[in-house]
């Protein structure tokens, strides 16, 4: 299942493919047992001259338990599941690492504004790199992002770092993530905008620290002209 | 208005009979039959309307920019409209209708012994109010700048300042339908409440209803419980809209999420309001068809109590990544998930009433057999969801699109479906052709997963929602062949319901011909005539026993009616 997610290029992505998978397996025998017992009832009771059925209401303890101890049972997985992703979502959107960056991300209709620092590395000073729907970062460095919108709810979502979060007008909700990988990632909206949330599409490049040094220099040179 | 008493629904009985003219017997009916049918009938054609939608937006997405067969080349703003109203509808004008006051009006008087509803004029009324609300719904497509579309959900700010989306009338107008089609569910609701508590025949004590009448009555309080607060916050939507209110609007000092909330409170027990009367379906028919007792009567009701008290428990599962306070997650990713405990006990149930039985395929089991099948896949892929980090992938992708069809459409359509081939005799005194209905039967339910089965790989592969064109990403290139197969599949779907149409058309005057009890089985309505007349039954009743005696031993026959 796995196979069908674009890459993983983000520090925490490994743990979120890992929690589907778990309860893909957990979910999916269940699935089949279930699947199957019903198939095999269909084919093995089925009507049949001669045979007639069997009176059970189901009313008395003992035949409950096949609904009881599987319905236990599940509560047990279920359980199992919350105590396994809830940490996870933990990291991911609670606990936010102190960061080694932070840019500004808003949502317009219907494009991505990305304020980055410039060599500062502060936002809101003259330096500050503007850049519509063109996210860049360095690799192996802990972003936080303040994501905001000037309009309507935007969603940001970038499938490669399995990050995705609303953009609300009148509030700045924070975020953080740390790319792993070299390259040119997509962008989308993932929260209906209007005419243009199809077309609301940028990209993210995950640049090396040289690289990434040259990009903060010729940004600041054309800033500066 | 008071429950009508014995002495005047006699009165009235005689009245009728004298003189009644078409308009009272055919349109502004009062006869909760009469009623059921106008309601299905209005959902059907609906779901024409619904399906259309689909079709159009499916052919977009599976050839962007070609032009749809009717309507020509589907712009975005078009595609965000279709598929608002395409949910829209679908949710209220369809399966509502159908399942809870279609078969709701036309069964639950029967069924539990009843002459009529409780309060038969407001019955008709609420007909008439919602067929307004329909008119008013088509209506919304013909203004200028045509139908609402800011999605089913309608978040503001997108919905509630027009300038965002270039749609004015329109989204009055959606907010004016909708609450007139709750006006109208409201008053079914309190009628099948009162219809349960006051109108049971002599004998019929509270676990003697058939599992249906809970259902209904347990769907009617969750949606009565429910709507309150969402129509408030519809009333503060059009506010905004329509008197600069800022309830919504930051820059007034709003709150865009102030919406959600009071929507997903709404939204969450609303569908289960869906997805109850179809389990209660599916409990009339199963015992029928395996000539056994229904498996643990009380604990389904029991089970159906606890999920329908979690369901207000659950809504901020819609809104794990919209910007609220991260630590809710976790207590709103246990309730949902633990809400599987309740169905699971319901599902379990109904197999086991197949254990050891007699199982006969007719069309209306098949259906029934069909949607539990269908259903399971929904039911384990919420799972996925109500986790809130794998959420953090998945929201707003397809694989949510995947993961609620596969709820929906079993339940509203293969629900349906069900109910009308199993009470189709009851309700014209005719069968609808079995073979054609079985050819019906494969053709909808395997399509069914041509459509759906791919968008959960779409999703997983990052496909977001309600985008009109999946061309324009490159990272979607390498799946755009299932937009091609599940258009496909879409087709042949609604091919496959050509034979339904016919065969429903042609039954309804040429059907063999059914007598009172045609499946022999236990419940009520099965004791008054085929088609029941004025007052349904026309023998006492007295109410002796449950409603699923099957197979009982040291009997001649295989089954005992309930008052018998
Ligand atoms: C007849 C077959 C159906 C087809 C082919 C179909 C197809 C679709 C597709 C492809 C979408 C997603 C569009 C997008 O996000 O761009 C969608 C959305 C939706 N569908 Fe269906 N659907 C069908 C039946 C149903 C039924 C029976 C229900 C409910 C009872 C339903 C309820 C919805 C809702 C609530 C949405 C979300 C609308 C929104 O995003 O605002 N659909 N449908
Ligand atoms: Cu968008
Ligand atoms: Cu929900």
């Amino acid at each position: 299942m796995l196979h069908w997610l674009p890459e993983n290029i983000s520090t925490y992505g490994h743990r979120i493919d890992g929690i589907l998978q778990a309860i893909a397996w957990i979910v999916g025998v269940w699935f089949l047992l279930v699947e199957a017992v019903l198939f095999y009832f269909l084919i093995r009771y089925r009507r049949r001259p001669g045979v007639s059925a069997t009176y059970q209401p189901g009313t008395k303890w003992r035949p409950l338990l096949w609904l009881l101890v599987p319905a236990i049972l599940i509560l047990g997985f279920d359980l199992g599941i919350d105590f396994m992703q809830g940490p996870v979502w933990t990291e991911i959107k609670q606990s936010l690492p102190q960061p080694d960056q932070t840019i500004r991300i808003k949502g317009r209709q219907f494009v991505w504004e990305f304020t980055h620092p410039g060599r500062d590395g502060r936002l809101d000073t003259a330096d500050d790199i503007l850049a519509t729907n063109q996210l860049t970062v360095p690799i192996n460095t802990k972003i936080q992002f303040e994501l905001q919108s000037a309009d309507v709810i935007h969603s940001l979502w970038i499938p490669n770092l399995r990050l995705k979060q609303d953009a609300v007008p009148g509030r700045t909700i924070p975020g953080w993530f740390e790319a792993t990988k070299e390259g040119t990632f997509p962008v989308a909206c993932a929260e209906l905008c209007g005419s243009g949330h199809g077309v609301m599409k940028g990209e993210m490049r995950v640049l090396n620290a040289a690289n990434y040094q040259k990009w903060l220099e010729e940004e600041t040179k054309i800033g500066s002209r | 208005m008071r429950p009508i008493t014995k002495n005047g629904l006699k009165r009235r009985q005689k009245l009728d009979h004298a003189k009644e003219s078409f308009w009272r017997r055919y349109v502004f009916s009062v006869d909760h039959k009469m009623i059921g049918k106008q309601y299905l009938i209005t959902g059907l054609l609906m779901t024409l309307v619904g399906g259309f939608l689909a079709f159009s937006f499916r052919h977009q997405l599976a050839w962007p920019g070609e032009s749809v067969p009717l309507i020509g080349p589907i712009g975005p703003d078009q595609y965000n409209a279709f598929v608002t109203m395409h949910g829209t509808i679908m949710v209220f004008w369809v399966a509502m209708p159908i399942l809870l006051s279609g078969f709701g009006n036309f069964l639950l008087p029967l069924m539990v012994g009843a002459p009529d509803m409780a309060f038969p004029r407001l019955n008709g009324m609420s007909y008439w109010v919602f067929f307004l609300s329909t008119v008013v719904l088509i209506a919304s497509f013909f203004v200028p700048g045509g139908a609402a579309s800011g999605g089913w959900t309608s978040y503001p700010p997108l919905s509630a300042e027009p300038g965002y989306t270039g749609v004015f009338w329109g989204g009055h107008l959606w907010i004016l339908a909708v609450a007139l089609e709750f006006t109208s569910m409201l008053m079914g609701g309190i009628n099948f409440l009162t219809t349960t508590i006051s109108m049971r025949a002599k004998g019929m004590s509270f676990f003697r209803l058939p599992i249906f009448v809970w259902m209904i009555n347990i769907a009617s309080l969750l949606f009565l419980f429910s709507v309150g607060p969402l129509i408030a916050g519809a009333l503060m939507l059009l506010a905004d809209r329509l008197l600069g209110t800022g309830f919504y609007l930051p820059a007034s000092g709003g709150d865009p999420l102030l919406f959600q909330h009071l929507f997903w409170f709404f939204g969450h027990p609303e569908v289960y309001v869906l997805l109850l009367p179809s389990l209660g379906i599916l409990a009339e028919i199963f015992p029928v068809f395996s000539r056994k007792p229904l498996f643990g009567y009380k604990a389904i009701i029991y089970s159906t109590i606890v999920a329908g008290i979690l369901s207000f428990l659950v809504w901020a599962h819609h809104q794990f990544i919209s910007g609220i306070d991260p630590r809710l997650a976790a207590p709103f990713s246990v309730t949902t998930i633990l809400i599987s405990v309740p169905f699971a006990i319901m599902l379990f149930a109904f197999i086991a009433t197949l254990w050891r039985g007699s199982i006969q395929f007719s069309t209306g089991m098949l259906f029934a057999l069909g949607m539990i099948a269908e259903f399971m896949v929904g039911g384990v892929t919420g799972i996925f969801n109500g986790s809130s980090a794998a959420d953090i992938y998945l929201h707003d992708t397809y694989f949510v699109v995947a993961h609620f069809h596969f709820t929906l459409f079993p339940v509203t359509f293969l629900g349906a479906f069900a109910g009308i081939y199993y009470w189709f005799p009851k309700m014209v005194g005719r069968f609808l052709n079995e073979t054609w209905g079985k050819v019906h039967f494969w053709v909808t339910t395997l399509s069914f997963n041509v459509v759906f089965l791919p968008m959960f790989v779409m999703g997983l592969a990052g496909h977001q929602r309600r985008i009109f064109d999946p061309t324009l990403f490159d990272y979607l290139q390498k799946h755009q062949y299932l937009h091609v197969i599940a258009t496909i599949g879409m087709m042949v779907m609604f091919a496959g319901q050509i034979p339904f149409v016919i065969n429903f058309v042609v039954s309804l005057f040429r059907g063999r011909r059914a007598d009172r009890n045609p499946w022999s089985a236990a419940t009520l309505e099965w004791v008054a005539p085929s088609p029941p007349g004025h007052g349904n039954f026309d023998t006492e009743l007295r109410v002796v026993r449950g409603p699923y005696e099957y197979s009982l031993p040291g009997q001649q026959k295989d089954w005992l009616g309930q008052t018998e």
